[in-house]
């Protein structure tokens, strides 16, 4: 039986950096099975949690002095409510698990606690069914768990999601890291774009174009993936295009006001540019909030889409033309 | 959650309240804390901040509750990806996230 440290070491705030920029984040597990904290004993609770290391390190260190086991179920490496959604977190696992670990032998309750936000996926009377166990929900946050063993309940606050300040920006360094590649893809084209010229092909051009509108499009990402996530409940508007939009618009008239070589056609471009990938951005934020339903996000994107297809494809013409007028 | 406020007359929530027995289970789960039971009956309170998460239809033991199915993360990528996909006749390749 592993025992497992309360606190985290170098390495795993080191892993914890790599998963939240996205380097190492598709492949960050811990073994399913049964871990324990302190000296439980047959009477301890039983914590059920994914296999996400950065979620079981945000358990684990919640149980400072607390005795618990832990019951890590195969999620592939995906945090509990995205599990849950996906069908991985589910009553046929957290039973299989429970099985494989013989916690009957182990424990002489029968009682598992399960995160609130595993309800999506577990049938909390399916999990009884099939080993007997009762899954019961915990709080929603790891952070609430001590108190929660403590009374033996979860208020309000327990059970309501919440989308801090805080919350928010630890996912913005994988935002901006997700559009590395497409950026290394967008750039060679960006090369060639700009150096079209009257004369065929300008190689100056092309360096000296195809960089601003590197810039531009650093000033997109910048406008919809970190400062729409941050300022999200300030920016007017609820659909997250137009919140994009907005910023991305914003950003645009700053940054055209500093390109004093590029002409009336080129700045159009740039601001149009701008404008539509920051908006695109921040439609694709949706994704990693806890308050967006798909049926909304479906009917934005019919409305957003259109306009950033149209906003670039827009840009790209005047970006193309700006050399010949 | 009430600085976050998402499309109103939206997400596909359904309850029939002549199948619910009162369990509370719905209410126990929520993350939005929408539902209340009075009188051995759930009620929403307030439909337009469901989220589609499905916790409440999943641990409803009378299936009184019907929520989008329609699984994914629910963002961009992923509903570009299922469209492709519808179109193509194929089944959606994920998003990466």
């Amino acid at each position: 039986m592993p025992r497992v440290a309360t606190s985290l070491s170098r390495c795993d705030r080191l892993g914890t950096i790599g998963a939240r920029s996205g380097l190492t984040r598709n492949n960050y597990k811990v073994t399913p099975g049964l871990y324990c904290v302190g000296k439980p004993a047959e009477t301890t609770p039983v914590l059920v949690t994914a296999n996400y290391k950065l979620t079981f390190d945000a358990l684990r260190r919640e149980l400072a002095g607390l005795d618990a086991w832990i019951l890590v179920v195969d999620t592939r490496g995906i945090n509990v409510w995205c599990a849950a959604g996906k069908g991985t977190f589910s009553a046929e696992e957290v039973a299989f698990q429970v099985q494989r670990a013989q916690l009957d032998k182990l424990v002489s309750h029968r009682e598992l606690i399960l995160p609130q936000l595993s309800a999506n996926g577990v049938a909390a009377r399916e999990v009884k069914r099939l080993c007997g166990f009762k899954a019961r929900f915990g709080p929603i946050l790891a952070a609430d768990l001590p108190e929660f063993l403590r009374t033996g309940q979860a208020g309000e606050a327990m059970r309501t999601v919440t989308f801090t300040l805080r919350e928010r920006a630890v996912l913005v360094p994988l935002e901006l890291c997700i559009v590395g590649k497409p950026l290394l893809i967008a750039g060679l084209l960006f090369f060639v774009l700009s150096g079209i010229s009257p004369e065929f092909f300008s190689f100056s051009a092309a360096g000296s174009r195809g960089a601003t509108l590197l810039l531009a499009t650093l000033t997109a990402i910048v406008a919809g993936a970190a400062l729409t996530p941050l300022l999200l409940p300030w920016i007017p508007f609820r659909q997250f295009w137009l919140k994009g939009a907005i910023l991305g618009g914003i950003a645009a008239v700053l940054f055209t006001a500093g390109t004093t070589e590029a002409g009336m056609v080129e700045n159009a471009a740039l601001f149009l540019w701008i404008t539509g990938c920051a908006s695109y951005l921040a439609m694709n934020f949706t994704g990693s909030t806890p308050f967006t339903s798909l049926s909304g996000v479906a009917k934005e994107m019919r409305r957003g889409l259109p306009f950033q297809v149209v906003s670039a494809g827009l840009a790209a013409i005047f970006w193309l033309a700006g050399p010949f007028i | 959650m009430q600085d976050f406020r998402y499309l109103d007359n939206t997400a596909i929530l359904r309850l029939t309240v002549e199948k619910c027995i009162g369990c509370g289970n719905c209410e126990l789960v929520c993350p939005h804390r929408i539902f209340r039971v009075r009188d051995q009956k759930a009620e929403i309170l307030d439909p337009n901040a469901c989220m589609e998460c499905g916790a409440c239809s999943k641990n409803c033991p009378t299936n009184a509750i019907y929520v989008n199915p329609d699984d994914g993360c629910g963002c961009a990528a992923y509903i570009i990806n299922s469209w492709i996909a519808k179109v193509r006749g194929k089944m959606p390749s994920g998003c990466g996230c």
